[in-house]
C-alpha cells in the first residue's frame, strides 16, 4: 500500500538528513505505529506519505514514495485527498469549518463527490464514530476528544485507504484516549483501513501495533513486528521495560500477556517495595474552600488543599474538571470568588504581580505563552531583571536543568522538553516556594519526561512544594509522592501516589496492573527489589 | 421583541427551514433600490417598518441573527452626523428659509471664503439633510436585514466556482476569529506570571508577540491540513482562459458597480442605469461560467429553490419596480419638495408597492430552531485552553 524506495530526505543543505536511504512496505489494512524520542523525523515520515513533505514543508527528497501505485513526486498532497486521509496532532487547528456536519462534509466537497452520496457518507461516519448526538455543535465547543474523532471522520468521508495520525491521543486524558483508540481499531478491523499512527504514550498504543517502524536517529528506519522491534528500542513503554528486565520471550506487549507471564516474577518479589517514609514537612501552601467559578460554571467548588514542602503532588482528572482553575486560583492570577491561600502566612492574590511571583510560580500549560524575546539568552536576562536577581541566575538554573541548549536559538526553535525548561528557568530565577506546573509532560517523550522527573525530584529535595496537573499515570508513579484527583471542582480523592492510582482502573500505571496484587508502580521500583 | 409566540405558531403549520440566502439578499436589495428612489420620509420610515417586521418573524437564533439592532441604531448615527454638518457647514440659503436658530460665526481667511461655518440654520437644510440621512440609514438597513436573515456562510457557499476561494477566506478568517481571540486573552493572563506590566509598548510587544506567532502556526497547520484534504484541486482550464476570465470579470464589476450608482442616483445619466448594469451582469456571468470550470468541487445539502423563493425575491422585485414606476408618474408624491414645505402625504400606489415586499414574511418558511448551540452549557475554554503546539 505504502512503498518507500531509497527516501532521503534534508531541509537544508547544512543539515545532516532527517532521512536516509529509507526502503519500506506498508502492506494494506495494518495498524502501523511510529517511534523514537522527539525530533528524529516521525513527523517527516509521516508527511512524506501524503506529500506534504516535500510539497508543503519544502526541503529535498530523493528516492520514491508509493501510495495505491500513485507517486507523491507527481501528485501533490491535495491530488492525494482522496487515498491518504492526514489527522495532525492539533485537531482544532486543522479544522476549516466550524460545525460536526459542514467539517466531514468538507474534504468531500473538495473531491466534487455527489451531494446524494455526500449525505450518506455522512451519516455513515456519524454513526461509525459515534458523533451523531452531536451532529450540529459547533467544533470549538467539543471536548478534546470529540474534536480528534471529528477530525478522524472529517478525513474518512473521503473513504481513503490509508489514515495518518500525529499523535491522536497525547493531549487527551486516559478515558477519551481510549475513545479515540478504540474508534481507530475499529476503522482496521471493519474497514481494512491501512492505519499510520505515531504516538509518544506508547502504553496506549503498543498493544494495537501490527508492525513498528522505529526511528533511532540517524535517519534510518526499523520495520519489523512490534516484539522483535522493542526487544531493542531506546523509547519503550513500561511492559515492554518490564518484560526486558524480567527476560520474558516472546515480549509481552499488552498488559495482559505481561500478566501471564508475570506469575513467577510476583513470587520472587518482596509483598511491597521500599519507598522512604515522607519526614514530617513543613506546609508550603495552604489553601481553604477556594470556589472559583465562570458564569453559572462552578470550575473548583470549595477546595481545600495543603502542600507540604519537599513533595511532589500530582493533580488529576479528566479535561475539564477545574485542574488550570485550581492552579490559577492558587498563583493568585486566575479568578477566584471565595477562599484563602497561604504561602508563608500571605495570600499570592494580594500582592503584586512581581512578589506573587516570588511565592508561587506557575508554568502554564502552553508554556511559550511566556516567552515573546528573540533568543534564549534575552529571555533570561529578562527574567534576571523581573525578578531582581544578579545577572546569569536564570541562565545557571537553565544550566542545571537542560545543559547545553544554545543560548543564541530562538525560543520556538527549541523542542518542548527545551522550551519547558526554559521556561521552568524563567520563573525559578524568582526563587518562589511553590512551583505549580499545568500539564508539562504533553509533547515529551519518554526520555525528557525521564529528565523532567529528575528536574522535579531536585526541585522538591531543595524543599520547594510541588503540584503538577497531568493525565500521564507513568509519569505520576514515577515523579509524585501524593495524588489528588479531581472531579468536576471537588476532590474526589486525596493520598499517598501507591493507594490513589493502584485503586483506579483508569489512572494505574501498567506496572501496577502487571503485579497486582503487588502495590509496585514504576519499573525502576520493581529493578531495585530484584537487586 | 414579541414574536416568539408568533413565530411558535406558525412553526406548526409549516415546517421550519432556512430560505435560500440568495432570496433574501434579492429581497433586501430590492428593497434597497425602492428606499433610494423616494425622499418622501414617510415611505422611507414605510420601507423600514416592512424590513423590521420581515426581520422580527423570519430571522433565527444564530448569532448573525441578533445584529439588526446595530444597524438600526448605526442608521440614527447617519441621520445625525448628516444634520450635524449641515447646521455647521452652513451652505447658501433662499430668503424664503425658516431660520431655526443661529450659530456663531467662525471668521474664514478670505482664500477659503467657499467654506462657511456657522450662521443661520434653517428649517429646510436640516430637513432635506434629516431626509438624506434617513434614505442613507435604510439603506444600510437593507444590508442588515439580508445579513440577518440569511446565514452568511451559506451565502458565501453559493458564490460561483470562480469566487470560492475569495469565500473560503472570509469563512476561514470568520472562525479563525474568535481562536485569536483566545490565544490574546490566554497570554495576557499569563503575562502576570512574569509580573509584566500590563501598559507600555513593552508589554504591547510581549502580547502580541505570542499571539501572532501563534497565529502564524495556526494558519500554516490550517493551510496543510485544507492541502491534505483536497482544497485547491486543479480542474482543467489552461493559463490563457484564466487570463481572459480575469479580464471579463474586472471590466465587469466595473460596468456593475456603475450599473448600480447609475440607478441609485437619481441624477445620473440614463446610460450608467440599466444598460450598464445588464452589460456588467453578463460579463460577470461570462467570467463566472468560464473560471467555474477551473474548479471541480461539489456542495453538501444545497439550499433548494423552491417556491417560497421565487415568491420573497417576486414581492422584492415587483416592489422596487412598482415604486420606480410611480416615481415617474407621481413625482410630488414619492420626491415631494421642500418648497413650499407641507406636510408629506402618503401616496396610494407607492404605499402599495412598499407595503408588497412585506408579504415576504408570510411568504417564507419560518427559520429553523437554533441547532448550533448545544443543549446544554458545556465546559467553557477557560477551563480547558487550547492545547499547546507541539
Amino acid at each position: 500500500m505504502i512503498d518507500f524506495d531509497r527516501v532521503s530526505v534534508r531541509y537544508a543543505d547544512s543539515q545532516p538528513d532527517v532521512l536516509r536511504e529509507v526502503n519500506l512496505h506498508i502492506p494494506e489494512g495494518e495498524l502501523c505505529l511510529v517511534v523514537g524520542p522527539t525530533g528524529v523525523g516521525k513527523s517527516t515520515l509521516l508527511g512524506a506519505i501524503n506529500g506534504l513533505v516535500p510539497h508543503f514543508t519544502g526541503g529535498t527528497l530523493t528516492g520514491r514514495v508509493r501510495v495505491a501505485d500513485r507517486d507523491t513526486a507527481d501528485h501533490p498532497p491535495r491530488e492525494l485527498a482522496d487515498v491518504v486521509g492526514v489527522v495532525a496532532q492539533d485537531p482544532l487547528a486543522g479544522f476549516a469549518t466550524d460545525t460536526v456536519e459542514e467539517e466531514l462534509a468538507y474534504g468531500m466537497e473538495q473531491l466534487a463527490i455527489e451531494p446524494a452520496v455526500m449525505r450518506k457518507r455522512v451519516e455513515e461516519t456519524l454513526d461509525l464514530l459515534g458523533l451523531a448526538g452531536i451532529r450540529h455543535r459547533a467544533l470549538r465547543e467539543l471536548s478534546g476528544g470529540q474534536q480528534q474523532r471529528v477530525a478522524i471522520g472529517a478525513v474518512l468521508t473521503a473513504h481513503p485507504r490509508v489514515l495518518v495520525l500525529d499523535e491522536p491521543t497525547s493531549a487527551l486524558d486516559p478515558s477519551a484516549a481510549e475513545e479515540v483508540l478504540a474508534a481507530i481499531t475499529r476503522l482496521v478491523h471493519d474497514l481494512g483501513v491501512t492505519v499510520v499512527l505515531a504516538e509518544h504514550r506508547l502504553e496506549r498504543v503498543v498493544q494495537y501495533a501490527d508492525r513498528v517502524l522505529y526511528l533511532p536517529g540517524d535517519g534510518s528506519v526499523v520495520s519489523g513486528a512490534p516484539a522483535e522491534v522493542f526487544a531493542r528500542t531506546s523509547v519503550a513503554p513500561p511492559v515492554v521495560e518490564l518484560g526486558r528486565l524480567a527476560g520474558w520471550q516472546p515480549l509481552p506487549l499488552s498488559v495482559r500477556d505481561a500478566r501471564r507471564a508475570a506469575g513467577p516474577l510476583r513470587d520472587q518479589l518482596p509483598a511491597a517495595p521500599v519507598r522512604p517514609q515522607p519526614a514530617a514537612a513543613e506546609l508550603g501552601l495552604q489553601a481553604a474552600q477556594l470556589l472559583v467559578r465562570y458564569g453559572d460554571l462552578v470550575a473548583v467548588a470549595g477546595v481545600d488543599l495543603a502542600l507540604d514542602r519537599g513533595q511532589i503532588t500530582a493533580l488529576m482528572g479528566r479535561n475539564g474538571s477545574g485542574k488550570s482553575s485550581l492552579l490559577w486560583a492558587l498563583q493568585g492570577s486566575g479568578p477566584r470568588q471565595r477562599g484563602r491561600v497561604s504561602v508563608a502566612g500571605t495570600d499570592p492574590q494580594q500582592l503584586k504581580p512581581a512578589a506573587a511571583r516570588a511565592l508561587v510560580g506557575l508554568v502554564p500549560q502552553t508554556p511559550t505563552d511566556l516567552l515573546y524575546l528573540d533568543s534564549v539568552a534575552a529571555e533570561l536576562a529578562q527574567a534576571d531583571r523581573e525578578s531582581n536577581q544578579p545577572e546569569g541566575t536564570a541562565a545557571a538554573i537553565l544550566d542545571r536543568l537542560a545543559p547545553g541548549i544554545p543560548t543564541d536559538r530562538h525560543p520556538r526553535d527549541l523542542s518542548e522538553g527545551q522550551k519547558l525548561a526554559l521556561v521552568l528557568a524563567v520563573q525559578l530565577a524568582a526563587e518562589p516556594r511553590v512551583l505549580l506546573l499545568d500539564e508539562p509532560t504533553r509533547g515529551l517523550d519518554y526520555s525528557a519526561k525521564h529528565n523532567l522527573v529528575s528536574i522535579l525530584q531536585e526541585l522538591a529535595r531543595a524543599g520547594r512544594a510541588i503540584l503538577v496537573s497531568t493525565h500521564d499515570v507513568e509519569f505520576v508513579a514515577a515523579a509524585a509522592d501524593r495524588v489528588i484527583v479531581l472531579a468536576e471542582g471537588d476532590v474526589v480523592a486525596d493520598g499517598p501516589t501507591a493507594e490513589v492510582i493502584v485503586a483506579s482502573p483508569a489512572f494505574a500505571p501498567q506496572v501496577a496492573k502487571i503485579l497486582s496484587p503487588l502495590p509496585y508502580l514504576t519499573v525502576a521500583e520493581v529493578a531495585e527489589a530484584l537487586a | 421583541m414579541t414574536h416568539g409566540s408568533g413565530t411558535t405558531r406558525r412553526a406548526g403549520r409549516r415546517p421550519p427551514r432556512s430560505l435560500h440566502p440568495i432570496a433574501w439578499w434579492l429581497w433586501a436589495a430590492s428593497l434597497g433600490v425602492a428606499a433610494s428612489r423616494t425622499s418622501n420620509p414617510l415611505l422611507l420610515l414605510l420601507i423600514l417598518a416592512v424590513l423590521g417586521y420581515v426581520v422580527a418573524v423570519r430571522r433565527g437564533e444564530a448569532p448573525w441573527a441578533r445584529g439588526f439592532r446595530y444597524y438600526l441604531w448605526f442608521a440614527l448615527v447617519v441621520v445625525a452626523i448628516r444634520v450635524a454638518f449641515r447646521s455647521v457647514f452652513a451652505s447658501a440659503s433662499s430668503p424664503a428659509d425658516h431660520i431655526l436658530f443661529t450659530l456663531p460665526r467662525l471668521p474664514m481667511p478670505h482664500w477659503f471664503s467657499g467654506v462657511r461655518i456657522g450662521g443661520p440654520v434653517s428649517l429646510e437644510a436640516t430637513l432635506s439633510a434629516g431626509i438624506d440621512g434617513l434614505r442613507l440609514g435604510v439603506l444600510l438597513c437593507c444590508l442588515g436585514a439580508a445579513n440577518t436573515l440569511a446565514n452568511p456562510k451559506r451565502a458565501l457557499r453559493v458564490l460561483p466556482g470562480a469566487l470560492y476561494e475569495l469565500g473560503v477566506a472570509v469563512t476561514v478568517s470568520i472562525s479563525v476569529a474568535p481562536q485569536l481571540l483566545d490565544s490574546a486573552q490566554r497570554v495576557a493572563r499569563a503575562r502576570r506570571l512574569r509580573a509584566g506590566s500590563a501598559h507600555g509598548l513593552r508589554a504591547l510587544r510581549s502580547i502580541a508577540v505570542p499571539v501572532l506567532a501563534d497565529a502564524l502556526d495556526r494558519s500554516l497547520k490550517l493551510a496543510a491540513a485544507m492541502d491534505c484534504r483536497g482544497y485547491g484541486r486543479t480542474g482543467r482550464a489552461s493559463r490563457g482562459a484564466r487570463r481572459l476570465t480575469a479580464a471579463l470579470m474586472l471590466f465587469g464589476l466595473l460596468a456593475l458597480a456603475a450599473g448600480s450608482y447609475g440607478l441609485a442616483d437619481p441624477n445620473a445619466p440614463a446610460a450608467l442605469g440599466l444598460p450598464a448594469l445588464v452589460a456588467g451582469g453578463v460579463l460577470c456571468a461570462g467570467a463566472l461560467a468560464l473560471g467555474g470550470r477551473r474548479v471541480s468541487r461539489s456542495s453538501y445539502r444545497p439550499d433548494p429553490w423552491q417556491r417560497p423563493e421565487w415568491l420573497v425575491t417576486g414581492t422584492g422585485i415587483a416592489s422596487a419596480v412598482l415604486l420606480d414606476l410611480t416615481a415617474g408618474f407621481d413625482p410630488s408624491g414619492v420626491n415631494p419638495s421642500l418648497y413650499p414645505l407641507h406636510w408629506p402625504s402618503l401616496p396610494v400606489l407607492p404605499t402599495v408597492a412598499v407595503l408588497l415586499a412585506a408579504l415576504a414574511g408570510v411568504a417564507s418558511p419560518p427559520p429553523q430552531p437554533d441547532r448550533h448551540r448545544s443543549p446544554r452549557p458545556e465546559a467553557p475554554t477557560e477551563a480547558e485552553p487550547t492545547r499547546a503546539a507541539a
